[in-house]
């Protein structure tokens, strides 16, 4: 009698949880759907907002327009730009110094390890920065993406965590064999610390690539606005440029086939919006396992 | 000392010294732009005492002392609209701290899903939320909640509503508004530590209660949850010392003239004056203020977790 109540409570606790679940899930995955099935339906359906379940009218135009818009590539250049040279500086960065703090010999280690993790907890807040910025003659320069963020104190930290975790007669052999600093950092440490070193990669990638709070605060110049910067332009403009377009492409009559190819505010925001977010769809399924052990480790230390 | 200095001959004292100073050599060059860039900055607070004007330098403004610190608590205008936005801030940090239970339950109950397909898409998927720019999130919104959005056309077709709901251009529920958004973006991200938690709790404990006659439930209230409990608190800790901090990007994407009087936290608010709004020298004051209270709430925060579980949080 007991066990069957239980296994009722147990059947509508699995239907409410699963159902639970399902819907939720639905609701993070089925905005990109919306987004990318509007973006090749026509785009006098997308414009108010009938195309819900699957794409209507399917065509491309929207992409080979939005393409010739300018400012994208450039954008597009600056923001893979920032990417690959910001990650590549931090993980470089952050590997080598990981490291050098937990050679005992380092002079001076433990002042240097805690002036660079105190400075971790305070912020001197926006006004300063834009001020310091502005000294260094970082302010419209494309490496004010790059050189900030070089040192990460977390990241630091994350490392040197791994590095000490590792059996200390890998490093003692290979000094026994003669090898400098250098030759140990760069034959012994960097070969096994991969794991610790991707997630870095892959947090600090995904980190430059959606920044825009630098571009907002330091740049003014058009030529160096980040992609994201340029999506938001385009959210807020998406009115005077769809015009823009239109009247570039010549005043043919108004049919129906032009009608549905020709773009609109919504066609335009949400095809960049699309050519935003796509890098991050198709790289977060490969890499996700490397997230998951980054939050782990971020929580070992607390 | 290490035994592998015993095979260098010539004094290794003084060999352990040298690759010490040289090593510290090799890492100067990244404690410098750590020192321009987090300790360095820390001088623009003397534009907090000046009347400071842009194109002009620091030296030819007027020294105006504490005059930035006692207007912004003096002067009528300046003090409903901090309180505004100090009332903002404590409203979004607050709503913020009561859903941060949220994600514990989703993995408890998450982790009670026995097909391991459905469990481990839903989080995947629940997850990619947490890896878009905040401008994209609010793409997202505009294009399912703007006037001609998705979300309005369903309701005005199915007759539900006459004219648009205005989801976004209203003063209307802009807190729930951004907690929900929040929780969007970041509740299947968040779960994810309460996951690795849950992995690592003993299985002995879960085969002792289940011989004593524990069912499912109990397993969840007097096993699971408990477990989890000192990560919360960790958590729970952390989300108090950064209690002013909100953050921009989320607010700045959202605010629109219609929301600007329930959207504006202090970090936005300091955004706004400072940049947009030129008053310079307000700004770094308010900046500073917020540091100093922020670097409080770490300490007792800290000084409370030493006292409860014997472990400081930073």
């Amino acid at each position: 009698m007991k066990k069957k109540k239980s296994s009722r409570a147990d059947l509508i606790f699995n239907i409410i949880n699963y159902t639970v679940f399902g819907i939720f899930t639905l609701l993070c995955v089925y905005p990109f759907y919306y987004l990318i099935i509007n973006t090749i339906s026509a785009n006098d359906l997308s414009a108010n907002g009938s195309i819900i379940f699957w794409p209507k009218g399917m065509h491309f135009e929207n992409y080979i327009e939005v393409l010739k818009l300018k400012g994208l590539m450039p954008a597009a250049l600056i923001s893979l730009g920032r990417t690959v040279l910001g990650t590549a500086c931090t993980v470089l960065a952050s590997s080598f110094l990981g490291f050098a703090f937990t050679q005992q010999y380092l002079w001076k280690r433990k002042v240097w390890y805690r002036i660079l993790v105190a400075s971790m907890y305070f912020n001197a807040g926006l006004i300063p920065m834009y001020l310091t910025m502005n000294t260094l003659h970082l302010t419209n320069n494309f490496f004010v993406y790059i050189i900030p963020v070089i040192v990460q104190p977390f990241n630091i930290i994350l490392v040197k965590t791994y590095v000490e975790s590792l059996p200390i007669s890998l490093q003692e052999a290979a000094e026994i064999d003669g090898a400098g600093v250098m030759t140990v950092f760069l034959k012994v440490i960097l070969p096994t610390s991969t794991p610790i070193l991707a997630t870095i990669a892959i947090f600090s990638a995904v980190g430059q690539w959606n920044s825009f709070q630098d571009t907002l605060i330091y740049i003014t110049d058009q030529k160096l606005y980040s992609l994201q910067y340029l999506l938001y332009q385009y959210i807020n403009q998406a009115n005077s440029l769809a015009t823009m377009i239109r009247s570039s492409g010549g005043g043919t009559a108004v049919d129906m086939a032009a009608l549905a190819t020709r773009q609109t505010p919504t066609s335009i925001r949400m095809t960049v919006s699309v050519i935003v977010v796509l890098p991050i769809l198709f790289v977060y399924p490969i890499f996700q396992r490397y997230f998951v052990k980054g939050i782990m480790i971020g929580s070992v230390k607390g | 000392m290490r035994t592998k200095t015993k095979t260098i001959k010539n004094s290794p004292g003084i060999q352990r010294k040298h690759r010490g100073k040289v090593l510290f050599l090799m890492i100067l060059p990244f404690l410098l732009l750590n020192f321009l860039f987090a300790y360095f900055p820390l001088h623009g607070w003397a534009y907090a005492f000046f009347d400071y004007r842009p194109p002009l330098k620091l030296s030819q403004c007027d020294f105006v002392g504490w005059k930035w610190f006692r207007m912004l608590f003096s002067n009528p205008t300046q003090l409903s609209q901090l309180w505004q936005v100090m009332v903002n801030t404590f409203a979004m940090s607050l709503l913020g701290i009561a859903t941060s239970i949220l994600p514990l339950f989703f993995a408890v109950f998450l982790n009670e899903i026995k097909c391991k397909r459905f469990k481990s898409v839903t989080q995947t998927l629940t997850t990619i939320p947490n890896f878009i720019s905040w401008i994209l999130v609010y793409s997202v919104a505009f294009s399912l909640f703007s006037n001609s959005g998705m979300v309005n056309t369903l309701l005005q077709n199915l007759g539900i509503v006459e004219a648009p709901v205005k989801f976004l251009d209203s003063d209307k529920h802009t807190w729930l508004s951004m907690i929900l958004w929040s929780n969007w973006k970041g509740l299947g991200w968040n779960a994810i530590m309460y996951l690795a938690a849950i992995a690592g709790i003993d299985m002995e404990l879960y085969e002792a209660a289940k011989i004593d006659g524990a069912g499912r439930f109990k397993l969840m209230r007097y096993i699971t949850i408990p477990e989890l409990l000192p990560t919360f608190f960790v958590l729970l800790m952390l989300s108090v010392a950064n209690f002013l901090n909100n953050g921009v990007d989320q607010y700045f994407v959202f605010q629109n003239a219609f929301n600007k009087n329930h959207i504006q936290v202090l970090d936005l608010y300091v955004y706004n004056i400072g940049m947009t709004g030129k008053s310079q020298s307000l700004a770094t004051a308010i900046s500073i203020m917020k540091s100093g209270v922020s670097i409080t709430l770490l300490t007792v925060v800290n000084f409370i977790s030493k006292r409860l579980r014997g472990e400081s949080i930073i």
